[in-house]
């Protein structure tokens, strides 16, 4: 018993574990997924923390410990994000073509995304602070963090907010478009990446990678687009 | 892979510094990506050596959204009193914001279409 204790107290003091029970639960969330024919609701990002979160509680590790492992994972949502380059690049041609929809549905999306979240907030007389951490939560987590902060609003909140939004519209994005009969996958990405930033370019890349492209595009204007907008928002709705 | 990689880092850093430097409200990542467009217009073919280390990290971009996923988890007490009005709002809100973009973008290319035709 002392030997298991002791391996224990040892390798709950490495990043090892938190790091390969990271990618294991993915693993297993993933192929589970794509047994399934990659349904919108069996969410990889959502499986894998439903999966993770148990183990955790069981073996009493609080979330610094479990991110000294994970944090090598997160930290390459940076490089990531730059690799959006490649088929942003690839797809130019029609990218081109598309200037005037891309411009007018950025602005639509982004003010809709912040606008509707406010006026939601005041409708159900939420307090001042928790609406202002909604207000910029469809664009990517650091910049949503940055702008709660600069308006008042609580960064831990919005990065709860941030990612819910994400896995929201990643699980969602799918049967809206089919219900509206949206075939057009340069719109459907287009409108899931403003709407639910990097989760939900995660989910166009898993179905075309058009939308991914796409997506990838919105993401990265948005972010752009709602550090502009929210303060200017804020002053007028709240 | 390795160079990829590198050069992926690269763009990154070279985003980080400029933002930092310059004050800009944007996340350095995203001013990497414009950095490695800019290079990829300079050097076409580099887009081949990039593209499979690129294909590969961009389908499983769900895993790099784990560990802040766990954190929600893990701050759900930030929640606790209005959790499921929050939710409604996250809901109806990213609903609104999908179909105003999905409309505009469809809406905006119908009437350009119409006006070439």
């Amino acid at each position: 018993m002392t030997d298991v204790a002791e391996l224990w107290s040892y390798l709950s003091t490495t990043p090892l574990i938190w790091l390969t029970t990271t990618t294991l639960a993915y693993l297993v969330a993933d192929g589970v997924a794509r047994r399934l024919g990659q349904p919108p609701w069996a969410n990889p990002v959502l499986l894998s923390v439903l999966l993770i979160a148990p183990v955790l509680w069981l073996s009493n590790t609080d979330y610094p410990t479990y991110f000294e492992g994970a944090q090598f994972i997160h930290f390459l949502l940076g490089p990531a994000t730059v690799a959006l380059a490649v088929p942003l690049w690839e797809n130019r041609e029609t990218i081109r073509t598309s200037v005037a929809p891309i411009v007018l549905a950025l602005l639509a999306g982004s003010f809709v995304a912040a606008g509707s979240a406010i006026l939601l907030a005041h409708a159900f007389s939420l307090p001042v602070e928790v609406l202002l951490s909604l207000a910029p939560k469809s664009t990517t987590a650091p910049v949503a963090l940055g702008i709660s902060e600069a308006v008042g609003g609580l960064p831990a909140l919005t990065a709860v907010l941030v990612i819910l939004t994400g896995i929201i519209g990643a699980v969602t994005v799918t049967p809206l478009m089919n219900l509206l009969r949206i075939t057009d996958w340069r719109a459907r990405g287009f409108a899931v990446g403003v709407a639910a930033h990097g989760i939900g370019t995660a989910r166009a890349f898993q179905v075309n990678p058009v939308a991914g492209a796409y997506a990838g595009i919105a993401m990265a204007l948005n972010a752009l687009l709602t550090s502009l907008i929210v303060p200017v928002l804020v002053r007028w709705l709240v | 892979m390795l160079q990829t990689f590198g050069l992926l880092l690269g763009c990154q850093l070279l985003g980080e510094v400029t933002v930092r430097g310059a004050g800009l409200p944007i996340p350095g990542p995203v001013l990497g990506l414009a950095v490695l467009v800019l290079l990829l217009s300079l050097m076409p073919t580099l887009t081949e050596q990039l593209r499979p280390t690129t294909t590969v990290i961009l389908a499983n971009l769900s895993f790099l959204f784990v560990p802040a996923g766990v954190g929600v988890i893990g701050n759900l007490q930030v929640f606790s009193d209005d959790g499921l009005v929050l939710l409604f709002i996250l809901t109806v809100s990213t609903v609104l914001s999908m179909l105003a973009a999905v409309g505009t973008f469809i809406g905006v290319r119908y009437v350009i279409a119409g006006r070439t035709t």
